[in-house]
């Protein structure tokens, strides 16, 4: 990791209207990440993670504060930043080697060109065999792969991922981490990641950023110096559960909030 | 390459269901002749196998076959230029899909077909007040299934394109309209149903043109062996439209 900031996230703050008050998602929330780094953020259902990805990702406005990418200050959607999203995003009209290729058709790119660079991508997650296969006939798992193949061929500085392993099953996402560690090694890829998975945090991060419940804001940075290269075993290191511990410990207060306001809320409601 | 397994696995539903067809045919011809149907309501299938070189030499029932083809594809032409449109401007107009989505519907399940008169008024009694017709009836499904399938696009994908900074058109032609074409085709198959329907309905009703009034004249003659056969050809035009729609979505999937 080197120091050299290249997203610099300053006092985001922003405020959502409810049915009979007004509910403030983010509290003057700030980090930075360095150039090829790995960042986790996260923090309980409610917390504002994905308030926090939609703002970077230049998908909503912040009310307050700013995004800053390589000193510039961003607003709306970047190229400097690639988006993979938590749900199922590929285009299900489209084969693998089409759906990779989709920023660079955007981009004007030739036909040529495109599908060469789809392919270097494809095989980059392993997909090597699948180019004209659809989604449809993919798995969870495959088809995460598949749109992160696409948003890192657009070549994004920083590569924001929400969630990106919520809708798989464990085994897959253990296996789907190692695929990004790979990835991440290989390409030095600045990356950010929002989850509410404390075991994918630290098996993928150098550091995590700790959440509150509502309002969202930092708590702690921690900094996981686990070795790289790593891969999925770190899982059974005493060092890694230390640090799921640790973060453990820092979220089960937050979550606990976020799980009797959710309760208040249902008897409100009812 | 595809193994004569496969060969076999495909070829078993064609086959089941030509057979269910002469199982069916064979089912009705043995009831009219032991007289558990009525021959003066229901002619015999082999008697209206026979009718057909009949309708085809004498009564140049290809002609009437090619007409109402025309009309049809005049008026599913209409209803997919006019549907489509609406409906993308429906889509983008928040105020105007309020406003007319109900009334949309509302004429999807109306009888369409009764007010020809007025048509016959306007128009005349000739081909134009029969694509009309067609056109007016087939026109809500079309809207309305072109309307469902732009808002029914996932929000997600929508973001994607947000993400990599599409520009609204692009965002409509990459993204928006390639996830709504399932659905818009379901709109136009069944606006070309509901306009074919009745064009051959006002076609009999006003005694012009294809095989709507082939029908109605073999139906006057009581020529109901022949009137059954021109009935086939009134299906023929029906699943021809339906492999042309099949094929030009197919076509827009390779090329969107």
């Amino acid at each position: 990791m080197t120091t050299s900031a290249v997203l610099q996230v300053e006092g985001l703050v922003k405020r959502f209207a409810a049915a009979d008050e007004t509910i403030t998602a983010l509290d003057h929330v700030s980090f930075d990440v360095a150039q090829g780094e790995v960042l986790s953020v996260i923090g309980p259902s409610g917390c504002g993670k994905s308030t926090v990805f939609n703002i970077i990702g230049g998908l909503t406005d912040a009310d307050e504060g700013r995004v800053v990418v390589e000193g510039q200050t961003v607003s709306g959607p970047h190229p400097a930043i690639g988006m993979v999203f938590q749900e199922e995003s590929t285009f299900p009209w489209r084969t693998v080697v089409e759906n990779i290729a989709f920023p660079l058709e955007i981009a004007g790119k030739e036909k040529d060109e495109r599908v060469a660079r789809a392919r270097e991508y494809l095989a980059l997650v392993g997909l090597q065999g699948f180019e004209r296969h659809y989604p449809a006939e993919l798995s969870g798992g495959m088809r995460q792969r598949v749109a992160i193949a696409r948003t890192l061929a657009s070549r994004p500085k920083i590569l924001l991922m929400d969630e990106p392993f919520a809708a798989l099953d464990e085994q897959t996402r253990f296996l789907l981490g190692d695929k990004v560690l790979q990835i991440q090694q290989k390409l030095a890829q600045t990356t950010l990641l929002v989850t509410h998975n404390i075991a994918e945090a630290v098996q993928l991060s150098d550091r995590v950023v700790v959440m509150t419940y509502r309002p969202g804001r930092v708590k702690r940075v921690v900094a996981i110096d686990l070795p790289r290269p790593r891969t999925s075993e770190v899982v059974g290191s005493v060092a890694f559960q230390a640090f799921v511990a640790e973060i453990w410990n820092d979220l089960r207060e937050e979550a606990s909030r976020g799980m009797l306001d959710a309760e208040a809320h249902s008897r409100r409601a009812t | 390459m595809n193994t004569p397994r496969d060969t076999a696995t495909a070829w078993a539903p064609i086959a089941l269901g030509l057979a269910t067809l002469v199982g069916v045919f064979a089912a009705v011809e043995a009831m009219i002749r032991i007289g558990w149907i009525n021959a003066f309501i229901v002619p015999l299938p082999s008697a209206v196998l026979l009718s057909f070189e009949r309708i085809i030499v004498e009564e140049g029932v290809l002609k009437r076959f090619l007409f109402t083809a025309a009309e049809a594809l005049a008026a599913g032409t209409l209803v997919a230029v006019v549907g489509i449109s609406t409906g993308v401007l429906l889509y983008r107009r928040q105020i105007l899909r309020l406003a007319c989505e109900n009334w949309v519907a509302a004429l999807a399940a109306a009888p369409l077909v009764l007010i020809y008169p007025l048509f016959l008024v306007i128009f005349g009694r000739n081909a134009v007040t029969i694509v009309m017709i067609g056109f007016l009836s087939g026109l809500p499904p079309a809207i309305l299934k072109t309307v469902e399938g732009l808002s029914g696009t996932r929000r997600t994908l929508i973001d994607v394109g947000r993400s990599f900074n599409l520009s609204p058109s692009q965002q409509f032609r990459k993204i928006l309209f390639p996830a709504a074409l399932p659905t818009i085709f379901v709109g136009l198959r069944l606006g070309l149903m509901f306009a074919l329907i009745n064009i051959v309905g006002v076609e009999f009703l006003i005694n012009f043109g294809g095989l709507g009034q082939f029908v109605n004249e073999l139906a006057e003659r009581y020529d109901l062996p022949a009137m059954y056969a021109a009935i086939f050809f009134v299906i023929l035009v029906s699943v021809g439209f339906f492999v042309l729609t099949e094929r030009i979505e197919r076509w827009l999937g390779r090329t969107r």
